[in-house]
């Protein structure tokens, strides 16, 4: 089934991104609404929440150019030496500008 | 009587607190926002139909796949896979949120889910590990951030001839190093860390061999499955009874 892309066809698709977004921005705090909160819950709520940003990063860091990995090793380190984020990002971002500038 | 029901109470100061705190990050966003409105008209959207699309859908990953699969009639199917795909880690991150948000009203619970992206969720995951609730950032930075998108998609669909690659300045970097540093400030317990470590493993396994954009969910719930089955001895002793309930 495809939409065309006249002006009506490109709002509808609009409509439908949004509405499958919407989704998925709902869908898991509605889900958990029918389930109790137990500690096994709640332990497997926190494990998932610290590797949904483990399984952004690492397939991210395999994936990138060499100033990607450049930025997320500089943005580790000065994170883990001085626990400021705003330093160690400013970092990383400079790392990955100048490794592609080289 | 409603606050018997839904004790947590957004604070309007920390709310204000929240937005300026994330203003930093928001300005690399607009950098993000200008690259898919060039993107966008760039495949043929109008200008105002690119902007409309940064504001109601709101999450920038998914919108550069949906115009990249632009043409003169577009694969419904396939886009709505593709969109739901990209964006059903929104699933997990609002399921993290669910011990503090069903202490708001619905119609507060779902205004604030409509403002769920990476940052801000980061931020308050993070905190709530270390034992403060924070849904402030949801809504605070969650309004700093949609309006550095919508105004870096104006930006793109104007004068986007004008700007330089985002990449050659590192600017696509901006989120990752950002979860990164998210990641990496946390408290980790040995539970977090195998957890973690089995989520890099899944998640590279499932980049390599699993169809697209499934990495994130795959690797999220092998986390997960972890803490399922490994409980902290604190929380076991909390509540004694919880084998028959799970």
């Amino acid at each position: 089934m495809s939409v065309e892309t006249t002006t009506l066809g490109i709002l509808a698709l609009i409509a439908v991104i949004t509405l499958v977004t919407v989704v998925t921005r709902f869908g898991g705090v509605f889900l958990m609404s029918f389930v109790t909160i137990n500690p096994r819950i709640e332990s497997f709520i926190n494990t998932m929440a610290s590797s949904v940003l483990i399984a952004i990063i690492v397939p991210m860091a395999f994936s990138g150019d060499a100033g990607s990995v450049a930025a997320l090793s500089v943005t580790a380190v000065i994170m883990l030496a001085t626990r400021k984020p705003l330093p160690a990002i400013a970092a990383g971002i400079a790392a990955a500008g100048l490794v592609r500038y080289l | 009587m409603t606050n018997a029901t839904y004790p947590y109470q957004l604070s309007a100061r920390k709310v204000r607190a929240e937005f300026i705190r994330l203003l930093p990050i928001s300005l690399f966003v607009v950098a993000f926002g200008a690259a898919f409105g060039l993107a966008a008209v760039q495949k043929g959207l109008e200008p105002l139909q690119a902007i409309l699309m940064s504001t109601t859908v709101f999450a920038g990953a998914s919108q550069f796949a949906a115009v990249d699969m632009w043409g003169s009639e577009v694969s419904l199917i396939p886009l709505i896979a593709v969109v739901f795909a990209i964006n059903s880690r929104h699933l997990l991150m609002g399921a993290s949120l669910y011990p503090m948000l069903r202490d708001l009203s619905p119609g507060r619970r779902y205004s604030l889910l409509l403002l769920l992206t990476d940052a801000n969720w980061a931020v308050s995951a993070q905190e709530y590990q270390s034992g403060k609730r924070n849904l402030e950032v949801i809504l605070g930075g969650g309004l700093v951030l949609w309006v550095a998108w919508i105004f870096g998609t104006w930006l793109g669909v104007y004068f986007g001839g004008l700007l330089q690659n985002p990449k050659t300045l590192g600017l696509d970097m901006v989120l990752g190093c950002f979860l990164l540093a998210m990641a990496l400030g946390g408290k980790k317990s040995p539970r977090i860390l195998v957890a973690c470590s089995i989520a890099a493993l899944s998640s590279l396994a499932a980049w390599k061999w699993l169809p697209p954009n499934t990495h994130v969910v795959v690797g999220a719930l092998a986390g997960g499955a972890i803490g399922f089955f490994w409980l902290d001895k604190k929380s076991e002793r909390a509540s004694p009874d919880e084998e028959g309930a799970a």
